[in-house]
């Protein structure tokens, strides 16, 4: 069982563990600059990718605003398809339903493909106390789930983990979840990835349930959509006699054309690559081919309300490329683990807090868990304006004054006072000026130490402009 | 050609210098500046705080004191930024005053079409390109191309430069360590250029870095990019 994210401290405090953690620190310096560059070089490759990015939001704009339509036209070619749709309004109902399908199986035992949704609802956990075992069988949620972790990041849950670390924890625990590491495994990709091999082999051909979620869902012909690397999703997809898919509701998209166009931004922007190695798509059931069963659980868990904001709506757009992590210097050097929620980095930052809301102390500190950079919103395959929602979540938070923003708001009152008084401005940095001999070089008082413990105010100057421009211009 | 200065608030109190150089850089091209005494914030901390309404009378208190200039001038990205692609929000008066505004780069590039204001500074400098010039604005090449024309001045490579330096306002404050974490990161780049100075186009970043520098003893200062063009072979800056 993996560990959970319940409970969280605020972001500032969980990053300030992470700043000081050098091994993790080195590990995602290393791991994000590594793709950071890859992925610059593959979108520089096409030359129309400006406008690949601007139908890409469209597309998803346009689905989003008759979601409704195109989900029961999915719905309608699913079922024809020979598949079955189940609605689930949250998480609650979504686990719910996928541990009945499972118990109707009879099966204890279900393998996953690397899936999101699934994450955001902890179906694992939710499996596990009802006595059904879910096997990871992406390489990296298999580290993740192994050591008892957490994932870090979207694409890649196991980055904040080396190469020694994971070969201690297959070491330590694969014995124990089926079959061993080999003898004197060392720490080479190669040996790593074959131990991840034999191992998963054995669950694969066992299996008679799997689990998904879904990269795209096509409307008009009920097609789902799984873009993967390592093709242990494809073996889950296709091994299995009953495969379950929960899949978030925005991941919809019309018609097979529009497709076109994803299956061109993904790869570039998330791997890097021209095109991943394994597309996998099915339609509903298809007799001696692959699950005789397939059911689709369309989850909202709080997408609707998202939807509901005209300026948040934009986080539904993403597809979870990964590319704003990787960008991210703040995420670089808090780590994933800090966002508290399996959607870290920026797009955790603007997500989590619309589908869980504010209510907790992490959840209402991650709209200011960026500097506003920008270098997420530049490289985001469906430009997704992330600065832009930051500001408007740090609205609604301020506006509901929770913990610590009475006083701010109080604060920021009066300097919008001062500064909207420029007499009193500067009959203030008069004052500042012709004291400035008894200053301290670092702040006084509280909330500032912050600043201080790390940097020197400059020395202040004997006169602030307007009056240098008084006695030298007029 | 007339210009409004807009100094910004920042530079107002703590670095009136760049002010100064804005307005000698200015005139010494031969453009007339006017300084309307009725300007104080852009309204940026408080807007991207999440306090909008806080904002609200700190924009048209700007807005009023720039009514009637073509062109206001501003030795500050992240201030032109905020009333390029913000101002909008707050009403058609307020949106009007986005296209007059000019960050100092863009001013003397596009408008005034120079690269070569003749200016003299011996030294060795790397630039840093602040995240809302570069991104918001899309400043590009104007700053390096100007800091390549002056004489004596050798420009070196900053390593990362197109990341965030950590400043991000209140960012600094709410978020400290992760602040602190990416400024030492700047600095360290910054350093190993071997620059004598680190050079930008926005003094709150400067604050930032600079504040750091000093606490650090660095042999390094930070300087804003005006200063180093007004600086000339008879004046030459500091
Ligand atoms: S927000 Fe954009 S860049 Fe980030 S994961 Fe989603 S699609 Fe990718």
């Amino acid at each position: 069982m993996s560990g959970t994210f319940v409970g969280m401290p605020a972001f500032p405090e969980a990053a300030r563990e992470a700043v000081g953690d050098t091994t993790l620190r080195a590990n995602l310096r290393h791991a994000t600059r590594t793709i950071r560059d890859k992925r610059a070089r593959a979108v520089a490759e096409l030359d129309d990718w400006a406008a690949l990015r601007e139908a890409g939001k469209r597309i998803k704009d346009e689905t989003l605003r008759h979601l409704d339509a195109h989900l029961l036209r999915l719905e309608e070619s699913v079922t024809a398809a020979g598949g079955t749709v189940h609605w689930a309004a949250d998480a609650a109902e979504a686990n719910r339903i996928v541990t009945d399908l499972v118990k109707a199986t009879g099966e204890t035992e279900v393998v996953k493909v690397k899936s999101m949704a699934t994450q955001e609802i902890g179906l694992n956990e939710h499996l596990e106390a009802e006595g059904i075992r879910a096997y990871e069988t992406d390489l990296a949620e298999l580290i993740v789930q192994l050591g008892e972790d957490r994932p870090s990041h979207i694409l890649v849950p196991a980055i904040h983990r080396n190469r020694g670390e994971i070969r201690d924890v297959f070491r330590e625990k694969m014995g124990s979840w089926g079959r061993p590491a080999p003898e004197g495994l060392s720490d080479t990709p190669a040996e790593l990835a074959e131990a991840a091999r034999l191992h998963l082999r054995e669950k694969f051909l066992r299996a008679k349930v799997g689990i998904s979620g879904a990269n795209f869902m096509v409307a008009e012909t009920g097609t789902l959509v799984v873009v993967e690397s390592e093709g242990n999703g494809r073996m889950c997809l296709t091994l299995p006699e009953t495969l379950v898919s929960v899949v978030g509701i925005e991941k919809v998209v019309p018609t097979w054309r529009d497709l076109e166009v994803f299956l061109q931004t993904l790869p570039r922007s998330s791997t890097a690559e021209r095109m991943n190695p394994y597309t996998s798509m099915w339609t509903g059931t298809t007799d001696g081919d692959g699950p005789s069963a397939f059911h689709l659980v369309l989850l909202d868990n709080g997408r609707t309300d998202a939807l509901a904001d005209e300026v948040g709506r934009q986080a539904l757009r993403c597809i979870r490329c990964s590319a704003c992590l990787n960008v991210c210097p703040v995420y670089e050097r808090a780590g994933g683990h800090a966002y508290g929620s399996v959607y870290p980095g920026p797009i955790g930052a603007i997500l989590t807090p619309q589908l869980r809301g504010t209510a907790s102390e992490v959840d209402a500190s991650l709209p200011y868990a960026s500097s506003l950079c920008g270098a997420c919103y530049e490289v985001c395959p469906v430009a997704i304006d992330i600065p832009e929602v930051l500001v408007h979540l740090r609205e609604k938070v301020a506006d509901q004054g929770g913990k610590g923003h009475r006083l701010e708001k109080a604060a920021i009152k009066a300097s919008t006072w001062v500064l909207d008084h420029p007499g009193a401005l500067g009959a203030g940095e008069r004052l500042a000026s012709a004291t400035r001999k008894l200053h301290p070089k670092r702040l006084p008082g509280p909330g500032v130490g912050p600043w201080s413990e790390s940097r020197d105010l400059p020395g202040l100057p004997a006169e602030p402009f307007r009056d240098w421009w008084r006695k030298n211009r007029t | 050609m007339r210009v409004a200065l807009f100094v910004t608030c920042v530079n107002d109190a703590l670095f009136p210098s760049t002010g100064v150089a804005t307005v000698r850089l200015l005139e010494r091209l031969g453009v007339a500046v006017d300084f309307p005494a009725a300007q104080s914030c852009c309204g940026q901390p408080q807007f991207n705080t999440g306090y909008r309404t806080e904002a609200a009378p700190l924009v048209r208190r700007t807005v009023r004191a720039f009514a009637g200039h073509d062109h206001v001038v501003t030795p500050s990205g992240s201030c032109a930024a905020m009333v390029r692609r913000h101002y909008g929000k707050f009403g058609a008066e307020a949106a009007d005053l986005a296209p007059r505004v000019y960050e100092l780069t863009e001013f003397l590039v596009d408008v005034l079409g120079v690269t070569d204001v003749g200016a003299y500074f011996p030294h060795r400098v790397t630039y840093h390109p602040s995240c809302h010039g570069l991104r918001l604005l899309g400043l590009g090449e104007r700053p390096r191309r100007l800091l390549e024309a002056v004489k004596g001045l050798e420009l070196v490579e900053l390593p990362g430069a197109e990341e965030c330096c950590g400043f991000g306002g209140t960012f600094a404050v709410k978020n400290p360590d992760v602040s602190a974490a990416m400024g030492a990161d700047k600095i360290t780049n910054a350093l190993s250029t071997g620059a004598e100075v680190l050079c930008g186009a926005d003094n709150s970043c400067l604050l930032h870095v600079g504040g750091m520098l000093r606490r650090r003893e660095a042999p390094l200062r930070a300087l804003h990019l005006a200063e180093i063009l007004a600086s000339t072979e008879e004046e030459p800056w500091r």
